[in-house]
């Protein structure tokens, strides 16, 4: 079922207010919502909020064989899910072509942008290497979920830590661990000298997606992270992809209104300012909960 | 490890001996499906494709609630020849990649098909891939919007696409398969007569000063593969008034013409 389309006046009145510069929800025409992050008691557990728009990301790790042809390098599976929960116009069964769009991005700006230093995760060449899995759940869906997704992917894998392992022989012994949320003041002691904290992945840089909405009108300029009417009204998307290096790692535009050279190169400059600020934002959320958090190694 | 191919030497030519910006060979050839609406094989260098256009035609009774009331919806089908691509392998219908490659073309083309002129009714484009050494993505696009013209349906502006790379600080233009593996790819589809993009892609790592000097380069080379296109459909266009005029019926009219 395709969604019904907003109705006309509700149309009209959106298209004048955004030929003002005014976004119905009184943000700036470049201005992102505020993502908020919450973390789970596990490591690797995120939920990332921005407005209305909510999703999950859960990263675990376990040990496999590794694939044959690539005996050196962990493996990373990332396995997305729009279910009926996030919003009525999503229908269960076949995968939609949102989902289809949301997957294969998720998986260019987490996994093939080489983010993830993937030959760390081997453990013993050719017999065993850690394989990443990491699902992603759309809770709720007021616009823009690529964005919150692949905040939510990137800020899961900063999260995680993986279990330490210590080959003896050809024995591998994983080093295991618990994590607790304890106060700051418990007392720890008795690390016995095999025992050891979790470490976290090699991650060679942080990738971060903007989109941005275009919308029929010319003269209307486009806006960042467009909400769901915005989204609905639009004429065309552009998902950049960058991390704070100004390095594009995902460009994706296609279809929708042809637009300028110029302007695809001014959107790339304000989404790396974007990105830069996002970059900011996530480290020190980060470094807050981490602060926050025990690792109890037993 | 590919990354140990040369390919850029120290005269500036490429492992194929081309020139950073110089394009490979391009060959148009219409009609090669009799049953189609339009059809084209289009080959660029060693990348082949068949696109053969069906329609504008009702949907089929199974997709009829697709339609929509005030346009045409396009259908796009891509396949890959098994024995087309270096590695053999059978893709199913269901393969990833080649749904996205797919949705890309179809989304690319909808604002430049002129759709609403055809509602309730569909255009089918099916693509064939019968070799590949790189630039996919564009090949199906150019021999795609030559394939709509050759069918007659009406189309706001071509599409030239090109893909473009960086090695070092050089741009290039037109990768091969040697290439794609080894240097960050931009695929970019313009609409040579406004020279704006209605299609930019990028899948791999790139400073944004770098992508910058590559995707001005490639938007140019668009206006260059306009030419042989526009030159292509315009020779065909040609023959085919030649052929009108050879017809018994035509001579006649040609009389009452001149009389």
């Amino acid at each position: 079922m395709r969604p019904p389309s907003p109705s006309i006046p509700e149309k009209k009145f959106l298209y004048d207010a955004l030929k003002q510069s005014l976004r119905l929800d009184g943000r700036d025409m470049l201005d992102l919502r505020t993502p908020t992050f919450t973390f789970g008691p596990e490591l690797g557990w995120v939920e990332c909020a921005m407005g209305k728009t909510r999703v999950i990301a859960q990263l675990d790790a376990k040990m496999v064989k590794p694939l044959p042809e690539r005996p050196f390098e962990g493996i990373i599976t990332i396995h997305s899910e729009i279910s009926p929960m996030a919003s009525p116009d999503y229908e269960p069964g076949r995968p939609s072509e949102e989902e289809v769009t949301l997957t294969r991005m998720l998986d260019k700006v987490l996994r093939r942008s080489d983010a993830i230093d993937k030959e760390s995760l081997c453990i013993l060449a050719g017999q065993r290497v850690w394989q990443l899995r990491l699902t992603v759940h759309v809770l709720a869906d007021a616009g823009n979920i690529l964005d919150c997704s692949c905040l939510a992917g990137i800020v899961a894998f900063k999260h995680f830590r993986k279990p330490d392992v210590e080959v003896i022989g050809d024995e591998v012994t994983v080093v295991r661990i618990e994590m607790i949320l304890l106060p700051k003041l418990t007392f720890f002691e008795q690390h016995s000298p095999s025992e050891r904290a979790p470490i976290s992945l090699a991650i060679h840089h942080t990738p971060f997606c903007v989109t941005f909405a275009f919308f029929p009108d010319v003269l209307t300029r486009p806006v960042v992270d467009p909400s769901l009417l915005e989204q609905r009204l639009s004429a065309g998307l552009v998902s950049i992809a960058m991390n704070a290096q100004r390095e594009i790692c995902v460009l994706h535009k296609a279809g929708g209104v042809p637009t300028a050279p110029e302007e695809v190169l001014r959107l790339i400059n304000i989404a790396s300012i974007l990105v830069k600020d996002l970059d900011k934002r996530v480290e020190a959320r980060l470094l807050e909960d981490w602060e926050g958090r025990k690792v109890e190694v037993r | 490890m590919s990354s140990r191919v040369e390919l850029i030497n120290a005269g500036l030519l490429r492992s194929d001996g081309r020139r950073p910006y110089e394009l490979r060979t391009i060959s148009i050839n219409f009609g090669a499906q009799g049953t189609a609406d339009g059809s084209v094989t289009y080959s660029h260098g060693l990348t082949q494709v068949r696109v053969s256009v069906q329609g504008p035609h009702e949907a089929k009774p199974g997709t009829r609630r697709e339609t929509f009331h005030d346009r045409a919806t396009l259908n796009v089908e891509v396949q890959l020849a098994p024995f087309g691509v270096g590695e053999r392998r059978r893709r199913g219908r269901g393969d990833k990649r080649l749904l996205e490659l797919a949705a890309t073309i179809k989304s690319t083309f909808e604002p430049v098909v002129q759709t609403h002129l055809y509602p309730r009714s569909t255009i089918d484009i099916f693509i064939h891939v019968l070799q590949l050494d790189g630039g996919l993505l564009p090949a199906c696009i150019n021999a795609s919007t030559l394939a709509l013209a050759t069918a007659g349906i009406p189309l706001f502006d071509f599409v030239c696409a090109i893909s473009g790379g960086v090695h070092g600080t050089q741009p290039l233009l037109d990768l091969t398969t040697v290439e794609e593996n080894d240097v960050p790819s931009v695929v970019v589809g313009v609409m040579p007569r406004t020279g704006r993009a209605t299609l930019v892609q990028m899948e791999t790592r790139l400073h944004m000063d770098r992508f910058e000097d590559v995707f001005r380069v490639a938007c140019d080379a668009g206006k260059v593969l306009w030419s042989e296109m526009r030159d292509a459909l315009r020779e065909r266009t040609g023959d085919l008034v030649d052929k009108l005029e050879a017809g018994p019926g035509m001579v006649a009219v040609k009389e009452t013409e001149e009389t």
